[in-house]
């Protein structure tokens, strides 16, 4: 604790005069860059219609109408006056903050322009991006768990694959998602067994240890899904979990169609967030985590089991790697195919070290990567000369740009990735 | 200056004195037969486990156990032994056809009998490639993970150049061509090379986002300006006839040049790593970097050096690739390279020639896997089962020793200090 307290108050003071100026510069230059490439482009006769109500269900609000091109300028006029408010005044701890809600202004900008003149479901937008969300997410939380103990964990991707399959054919033989979703999640377990003894009781190097689970379990779910699961159909027909609408809160305007009728997923997702940050920050199974993870011998020398407390967070971590799997079949598309995962266990990797590896922040950052991924499937509608290619770029992009240290940075556990050797 | 001179042989003590106990007990406890039999047993385990895994995954087996114990024995002995003489059969050839088709003398009949084992030396070549840039790397202490992006944006740029220039001779287009993979994949490993340097970003993270920038960028490029003009699919134009890497026999046999320009390699990247000051400072980085700083070699410099020509590598795979097989840039031309690569650096023992032979039993392995699963109806990806398991044994040697009995050596040896490569 005193450690994190000693950087927080090393942070305030690292607001340097060049720093509080160059991000002044930013912000003009997002103003700039609003005006130039949105707002140009866009006459002032233009309105952008937002839908706010769920495709296919009753319309409660009305739409959301705005002049395309004076909403446009404000944003610039906006970017500008905070800019110049930095430069001469400094806006000190809230200007990473400001960072953000400025990056958020130019992304809506984005969207007023894509839509001028035209008419976008911002609603159906978000249901989707957080849809897309639950596997980024589930799978930063895994790489969380793990590595709050000290366990580099590259291997979420390969865990999330081997779980996805079984869930599959377990579900489709038991004809119970419910089983099909256990085995999804044992499986994981099973596989952040195999990370935990190689890099654990093998003190293996960790990333090799990531590699070889993932060479291996694209290659195990390959084979299977060729052998068995495409020849024998009904080991493919799993089904996927129903929508849950939750009462009352469902109704909640605008929220409750994003939030509350989603599938078991999402409610997974949101209460595994509260409960790892609080079993993580409040409990003492937490506590003993995050000490093996940041000095493993001071809490060997206090008595905490540093390979048992390790070898637990890396198999729930599984566990939560195996639910995010699971929801590739059961609660997507109710089918396996090769390499389904496509990369997503990456990106919760990325969406982990985002979040500085806590729950809330990866979750933010899980729902913005899923919103850039909800975005490039319809910029199409939009025709917005702009490939989805580089949208999906994003994500990557920014936590290149995040890991190089410009704006904030990730701090990992002290021992993250050290293997601990007793004496 | 005259005071700064004992200085320096402080350092130079402090830095000979840290190089000497790290080679003098690295020399000790792995004797050449030490280092050359973990990999020989981790190979074999690793193909019994694949046998073993072929029969569990067999219902035919299953069948025959319910019959009678002996039937299923039988059965899965066969399975094993029908998918493995596939295997060998795919990857080297048939040596009975072999010989029958030297005794014929028709030309034909040879061409057909060791299509096989060329086909085998086509697919080690881009191996080769990519498992010298992990080696490479690995070799001054940086974990390139990003090879598949590498050879992705590689085999991009080479195409362009191959089909883009026309009327080039090819003495001229083919270096020029490769030259131009080479510049691709560095500078995709240049710039995790770059950020690892001045930020400290970590280049495990940055470069497997590279690879995914890589990918979405050559599928952004296969879908507007590298498409083929007259199609609608994701593939770029062929390259000119000029770049095309020559090759020796007539046309089913599609066994190129490259294989040579990669062996080549293999000893200009011993060579290098060895035998030149530069190779000579990388090491030092790699082994021990506060040592390396000591004696006055620029540490980050080597960094950015050995991500950057660790990237010209992995690039130079996927020009090859393009150059000699395929003639034209497909979106998956190089599915699996990545991750396998850090497997051939690893089985390799990071040694340049190492490699070499990792990169042919990895090539012969995928060669051999097609034909097995067409006689034996055995999925292919039985061999990325297999190469995990190698990968496993490798890189946990107390495994194989604790299967083997073998005795443990007296100290720990690590391929790689795991303090360098962990966290950020």
């Amino acid at each position: 604790m005193i450690k994190s307290l000693s950087i927080r108050q090393k942070k305030y003071e690292e607001v340097s005069k060049t720093r509080q100026i160059t991000l002044g510069i930013v912000f003009i230059l997002i103003g700039v860059l609003i005006h130039l490439v949105f707002t140009s482009k866009v006459d002032a006769t233009m309105t952008t219609t937002f839908g706010l109500n769920p495709g296919g269900q009753e319309k409660i609000l009305p739409d959301w109408q705005m002049n395309s091109y004076y909403t446009l300028l404000g944003f610039s006029v906006t970017c500008a006056i905070l800019g110049l408010a930095q430069i001469f005044f400094g806006l000190r701890q809230w200007s990473n903050r400001i960072l953000g809600i400025l990056i958020g202004l130019f992304v809506f900008g984005f969207l007023v322009w894509g839509a001028a003149g035209k008419s976008l479901n911002l609603e159906g937008l978000f249901m989707t991006t957080i849809q897309r969300a639950v596997p980024i997410t589930l799978g930063a939380f895994a790489g969380i768990l793990c590595e709050k103990s000290g366990v580099v964990n590259i291997a979420i991707e390969g865990m999330m694959l081997a779980a996805a399959l079984v869930a599959t054919i377990i579900g489709s033989i038991s004809h119970n998602l419910y089983v099909g979703l256990l085995a999804g999640m044992l499986t994981g377990m099973m596989m952040a067994w195999l990370l935990a003894i190689l890099s654990i009781k093998y003190k293996t190097n960790q990333i090799i240890a990531g590699t070889v689970i993932n060479i291996f379990s694209i290659g195990l779910t390959s084979y299977i899904s060729a052998r068995f699961v495409q020849v024998y159909q009904n080991l493919n027909n799993p089904g996927i979990f129903p929508i849950w609408r939750i009462p009352v809160l469902k109704d909640i305007p605008i929220i409750g169609p994003i939030f509350f009728q989603n599938s078991i997923f999402v409610y997974a997702m949101l209460i595994l967030m509260v409960v790892i940050h609080v079993a993580l920050n409040h409990t003492r199974w937490g506590l003993r985590v995050r000490a093996v993870g940041e000095h493993p011998k001071a809490a060997d020398t206090l008595g905490i089991n540093v390979f048992r407390t390790r070898y637990m967070a890396v198999m729930l971590g599984g566990l939560v790697a195996g639910i995010a799997g699971s929801f590739f079949t059961l609660g997507s598309v109710g089918r396996f195919d090769k390499l389904m995962t496509s990369g997503k266990g990456f990106i919760g990797l990325a969406a982990m070290l985002f979040g500085n590896y806590t729950p809330t922040g990866s979750f933010g950052a899980g729902m913005l990567f899923g919103f850039a991924d909800s975005l490039g499937t319809r910029l199409s509608i939009l025709s917005v000369p702009i490939p989805s290619d580089f949208l999906l770029m994003a994500p990557y992009i920014a936590t290149m740009i995040l890991l190089a240290g410009v704006v904030g940075k990730s701090t990992p556990p002290a021992a993250d990735g050290v293997p601990y050797e007793k004496e | 200056m005259t005071k700064k001179k004992p200085e320096k042989n402080i350092a130079v003590n402090i830095f000979f004195e840290e190089m000497s106990k790290r080679i003098n007990s690295r020399n000790e406890k792995r004797s050449t037969w030490q280092s050359l039999l973990i990999p020989f047993l981790a190979i074999i385990t690793g193909l019994i486990f694949g046998a073993i895994f072929n029969v569990i995954t067999n219902v035919d087996v299953y069948t025959a156990f319910k019959t009678s114990f002996i039937d299923g024995l039988a059965l899965a002995w066969k399975t094993v032994a029908v998918s493995y003489s596939a295997l060998f059969k795919g990857a080297v050839g048939d040596p009975r056809f072999i010989i029958e088709a030297l005794r014929s003398g028709d030309k034909v009949i040879i061409t057909r009998a060791f299509y096989p084992i060329t086909e085998s030396l086509v697919a080690t070549t881009p191996y080769i490639f990519a498992g010298l840039a992990v080696a490479l790397g690995f070799k001054a202490g940086v974990f390139n993970i990003g090879a598949e992006g590498q050879i992705f944006i590689g085999a991009a740029t080479s195409v362009f150049v191959g089909y883009y220039f026309t009327g080039l001779p090819a003495y001229i287009h083919i270096p020029f061509a490769l030259l131009a993979g080479a510049v691709g994949g560095g500078l995709w490993g240049f710039i995790p090379g770059w950020l690892k340097a001045k930020t400290g970003g970590h280049e495990v993270i940055n470069t497997i986002m590279m690879n995914y920038i890589a990918f979405l960028l050559s599928d952004w490029l296969l879908r507007g300006p590298l498409r083929r003009p007259d199609t609608y699919q994701s593939v770029s134009p062929a390259i000119q006839k000029s770049a095309e890497l020559p090759r020796f026999f007539p046309d089913p046999i599609r066994f190129h040049a490259g294989f040579f320009i990669a062996v080549g390699f293999i000893i200009l990247v011993y060579i290098f790593m060895f035998k030149t000051t530069w190779g000579f400072n990388l090491r030092m980085v790699g082994v021990n970097p506060n040592a390396a700083k000591y004696a006055g070699i620029n540490v980050g410099q080597n960094i950015i050096l050995a991500m950057t020509l660790s990237g010209a590598l992995a690039g130079m795979a996927g020009a090859i690739e393009v150059l000699g097989v395929n003639h034209a840039l497909f979106g998956a031309i190089s599915s699996g390279y990545g991750f396998d690569s850090i497997a051939l650096a690893l089985l390799g023992n990071n040694n340049p020639i190492g490699v070499g032979f990792a990169a042919l039993l990895f090539g012969t392995l995928t060669n051999g896997a097609t034909k097995m699963q067409m006689d034996a109806r055995i999925p292919v990806e039985i061999i990325s089962i297999i190469q995990a398991i190698i990968l496993m044994f490798i890189a946990a040697p107390a495994i194989i020793r604790t299967i083997y009995r073998l005795k443990e050596p007296k100290e720990q040896d690590q391929l790689l200090a795991a303090s360098n490569l962990g966290g950020n």
